[in-house]
């Protein structure tokens, strides 16, 4: 994904604007690509909710979710939006050194939360909820699991945006990957709190 | 084909299950197949080292990122495939026309063979032979259309073609090493589960669909921002070219179609690879949510096939029968009512699940309102040639044999579409017939008579003309004999899928389907045949004005080939039928009063070196090799990164070279005009 010129993309009249690589269109290609991603994820759930009976006589949700636990997992990725957010208004600002404080303390977070859901799955399959226990386990850690692969993929494309900002600055390349990074930091967030909603608030109801 | 005994449950560490047990030399159908391929290869390989021909190879088409180039490829692509489906259709004629026994182990392909065929063949068919030749054609026509230099995203238009090919390649390579899934070309578990699939069958099915399906994917994404933002000045949505408009439909339902396929995939990798329970038998599984997410992508696939075709028939009706479009606004809402209903009738492939009356009756009649814009669009096709001044060319010959085929097949459907009747037909033969006549009929007719229309604007020459129609005429009356047979049998209770039969009143049907199969072979020899004539005489052929038809459409207004850049000028639109307006008004063949540089993408290597590391990736993970599969996952993601960090993507090319290019073409369409007049 490659732009250069950030300008003159809509404009009729403007020289430029048959210089299809544009921003604009990255960003617009990006949110096209979130809304696909939607659907994958939308598959999941309906296999969860399919597959939400089938404990196979085992271990079920309500014996082995613990609600604090996923509150504090689930306050560290909300936090991390927030704190994208305030990168990206540094990164408004041109202000690199604060841009990449924020974005460290998010990684940071996205981090934390990765370790926590690991050591909840590490926690979950030693009580004996392993993915191949049931068929609603294996939905569970499938839809869970997908997420957290999701926000490891966030994390490593924060990595290589602070080599492309190292390198750069703040050029028109950088600002579009960071802007598409921002969309899928902030959709993942949303996808989690439908996680929350539908495999752990109802799943200890 | 290896013996069960070849079967690893405790994979090696350095080679997985691969042993040289895996090779099947000791099968006599597949050893000269493999010793022909071999050979074939070696010839290629030292011809084109021979002619110096690698470097040219590299940087004019494999790093290529020129949409019009890539569309090459992937048409190429999907004509080599065709020949091996088809292979496989000849196979399956031929078992069906002997198996007439009365004892187990008639006709000639044991069981576990024939099932492969059947497998291999609606796989091949619809992966890597529909699908490249709709996305080919796309990529060929579309930009054109819109007065675009490329698409949106050119290194991923050619890391989709890329995980294309290596999703081919998988599946050819099944045919060598090891076997291919015996499931059906959906695999449905269990069967496609481990315990009745132990080998490697299923996970080239797996790997092979998945990588090209997030090819197919990024796809749709390029050409949904593409079209929705590249126009040219001036073109509103309802002054998009159809074929655009039939594009854009099927590319929305990439996007929302191919993630389903995507997890479902996974889940039955999952379930493979470290033993879940989505679609197992025991522990809470549920196989027929199998049954649903895979049709939930399959329903909406077909459209995807189908749509772009309907777009095909529109712009040769329109240009061959020298009319505007009859309708076409009700054209474009028929696509899109087509567009929206396609993703709710999935449940009609299994009406006979038992999800009850009320369900059934929902997809029933769901089903049956597709055929009303089906038919709004027939009538188009029929008011816009009504009146006109038809000229029977072969492009037209192939769309008046889909008008009547493709007819068939819909009233087929709605027969179908009624639950009750479903219970009866439901994979029988009648279902083959059914779905073979709207393929054929439809997408491929319409994928035949798309590249006889463009053949001249991507080549620079055009198809013999009369090669074309007696093409169209073998692959007609064949299909016919072919396919009508089939319904009979069905009616008369013969299911699908059957390795051999023990009712002899079906074998004669069954050999005048056999020859209609031969007589399909004489069509597609008779267009290879086209192909080689056409190259050889493309001097006389040449399209030298780039509007040979004198259609009506925006790629017709630039040359044949068109320039890398295709547009000089990016042209200003004032009309739907944009070229027709401006031969109408004596602006065609201007040059603008000034050439500007033009911005290009460069071509890149990224595409083909991160498909050949998924390559790798798919092969490791069929054959279990695990540190193989991480190299290659970890390959395809540091060489993406170091995409991301490579300056200089794109250039300008200088006016002078416009200048020249553009000159060169205006002074040939002028001689042109004058030795005519």
């Amino acid at each position: 994904m490659s732009q250069s010129h950030a300008t003159g993309h809509d404009e009729i009249d403007h020289h430029d604007h048959d210089h299809h690589d544009s921003g604009g269109d990255t960003v617009f290609g990006f949110w096209i690509y979130i809304m696909s991603d939607c659907i994958l994820f939308a598959t999941l759930f309906a296999t969860y909710a399919v597959l939400s009976g089938g404990y196979a006589g085992g271990l079920t949700p309500k014996d082995l979710f613990d609600l604090n636990f996923v509150a504090v997992e689930t306050a560290l990725l909300l936090f991390s939006s927030f704190t994208f957010g305030m990168a990206m208004l540094y990164a408004n600002k041109r202000h690199m050194k604060g841009m990449i404080s924020w974005l460290v303390f998010t990684l940071a977070l996205g981090l934390g939360f990765l370790g926590m859901e690991l050591y909840e799955f590490y926690h979950f399959s030693s009580e004996g909820a392993t993915p191949q226990s049931s068929a609603y386990w294996s939905a569970f850690y499938a839809l869970v699991a997908t997420h957290g692969l999701h926000v490891l993929g966030g994390c490593i494309w924060m990595l290589v945006l602070f080599a492309h900002f190292k390198r750069d600055g703040f050029t028109e390349d950088n600002l579009v990957r960071l802007s598409c990074l921002s969309l899928f930091w902030h959709f993942l967030d949303i996808i989690w709190i439908c996680v929350f909603s539908v495999v752990y608030l109802l799943g200890v109801m | 084909m290896g013996s069960k005994a070849t079967i690893i449950t405790d994979p090696d560490p350095l080679t997985g299950k691969l042993t040289w047990d895996s090779i099947p030399v000791h099968d006599p159908v597949i050893l000269p197949v493999m010793i022909a391929v071999a050979l074939g290869g070696i010839f290629l390989f030292a011809l084109i080292t021979k002619m110096g021909k690698w470097r040219y190879l590299w940087d004019e088409w494999i790093t290529s990122v020129d949409h019009k180039k890539i569309g090459i490829m992937y048409i190429i692509a999907a004509i080599i495939m065709l020949v091996r489906g088809f292979a496989d259709a000849l196979m399956m004629r031929a078992q069906q026309a002997l198996a007439t026994a009365d004892s187990v182990g008639a006709g000639y392909l044991p069981p576990e063979h024939y099932d492969q065929i059947f497998t291999a063949h609606g796989v091949i068919m619809i992966f890597f032979v529909a699908m490249p030749l709709v996305v080919g054609l796309m990529n060929i026509v579309v930009p054109l259309q819109i007065g675009a230099r490329d698409v949106a995203f050119p290194f991923l238009n050619s890391l989709s073609f890329w995980l294309f090919v290596v999703g081919a390649v998988l599946v050819n390579v099944s045919l060598f090493v090891g076997e291919f899934a015996a499931t059906g070309w959906l695999a449905y578990p269990p069967l496609s589960g481990l315990e009745y699939s132990p080998w490697v069958g299923v996970d080239y099915w797996l790997w092979a669909l998945q990588i090209s399906g997030i090819g197919t994917l990024l796809t749709g994404i390029n050409f949904f921002v593409t079209i929705l933002r590249m126009r040219a000045p001036g073109m509103k949505l309802m002054q998009m070219p159809v074929f655009t408009w039939t594009s854009l439909c099927a590319n929305v339902l990439i996007i929302i179609s191919f993630p389903i396929l995507t997890v479902t995939i996974t889940l039955l990798t999952l379930d493979r690879y470290i033993g879940t329970n989505f679609f197992t038998n025991d522990l809470g599984g549920n196989q027929m949510m199998y049954v649903n997410l895979i049709w939930a992508w399959g329903h909406p696939e077909v459209y995807i096939l189908i749509l772009p075709a309907f777009g095909i028939f529109s712009e040769i009706t329109a240009t061959f029968s020298r009319k505007r479009l009859f309708g076409y606004t009700s054209l474009v809402w028929a696509t899109a009512v087509i567009m929206v209903l396609s993703m709710v009738v999935w449940l009609h492939h299994f009406f006979t699940m038992g999800a009850g009356a009320s369900v059934n009756a929902f997809f029933g009649i769901a089903t049956m309102i597709i055929s009303v814009p089906t038919g709004v669009k027939i009538f188009n096709w029929l008011f816009t040639m009504y009146k006109g001044r038809v000229e029977f060319s072969a492009a037209m010959w192939w769309t008046c044999s889909f008008l009547f085929t493709f007819t068939i097949g819909g009233m087929t459907g709605v027969m179908l579409a009624v639950p009750a009747a479903d219970f009866v037909l439901h994979n029988s033969l009648f279902l083959i017939a059914h779905f073979h006549n709207v393929i054929i009929g439809g997408a491929v007719f319409g994928y035949f008579a798309g590249m006889t229309y463009w053949f001249p604007k991507a080549t620079g020459f055009m198809l013999d003309e009369k090669l074309g129609k007696i093409a169209c005429a073998l692959w007609t009356v064949g299909f016919f004999a072919a396919f009508m047979p089939l319904y009979i049998l069905g009616f008369n209770g013969m299911t699908r899928r059957l390795n051999y039969y023990d009712n002899p009143e079906w074998t004669p049907l069954l050999w005048i389907a056999a020859g209609g199969a031969l007589i399909v072979l004489a069509g597609i020899m008779t267009q290879f045949y086209q192909i080689f004539v056409s190259i050889r005489d493309r001097h006389k052929n040449k399209d030298v004005t780039g509007d040979p038809w004198n259609a009506r459409t925006l790629e017709w207004a630039t040359s044949s080939p068109p320039p890398f850049y295709n547009f000089a000028e990016l042209p200003k639109i004032h009309d739907r039928d944009e070229h027709y307006y401006k031969k109408e008004h004596g602006l065609a063949y201007q040059a603008p009063d000034k050439y500007k540089k033009i911005h290009m993408p460069k071509n890149t290597w990224a595409g083909v070196v991160i498909s050949a590391f998924s390559l790798m990736m798919g092969f490791a993970f069929i054959w279990h090799i695990w540190w193989m599969a991480a190299f290659g996952f970890l390959g395809m993601i540091a060489s993406w990164i170091m995409y991301s960090f490579e300056r200089n993507k794109d250039y300008y090319v200088p006016v002078e070279q416009v200048e020249e290019i553009e000159a060169k073409h205006l002074d040939a369409v002028r001689q042109h005009a004058q030795t005519n007049s």
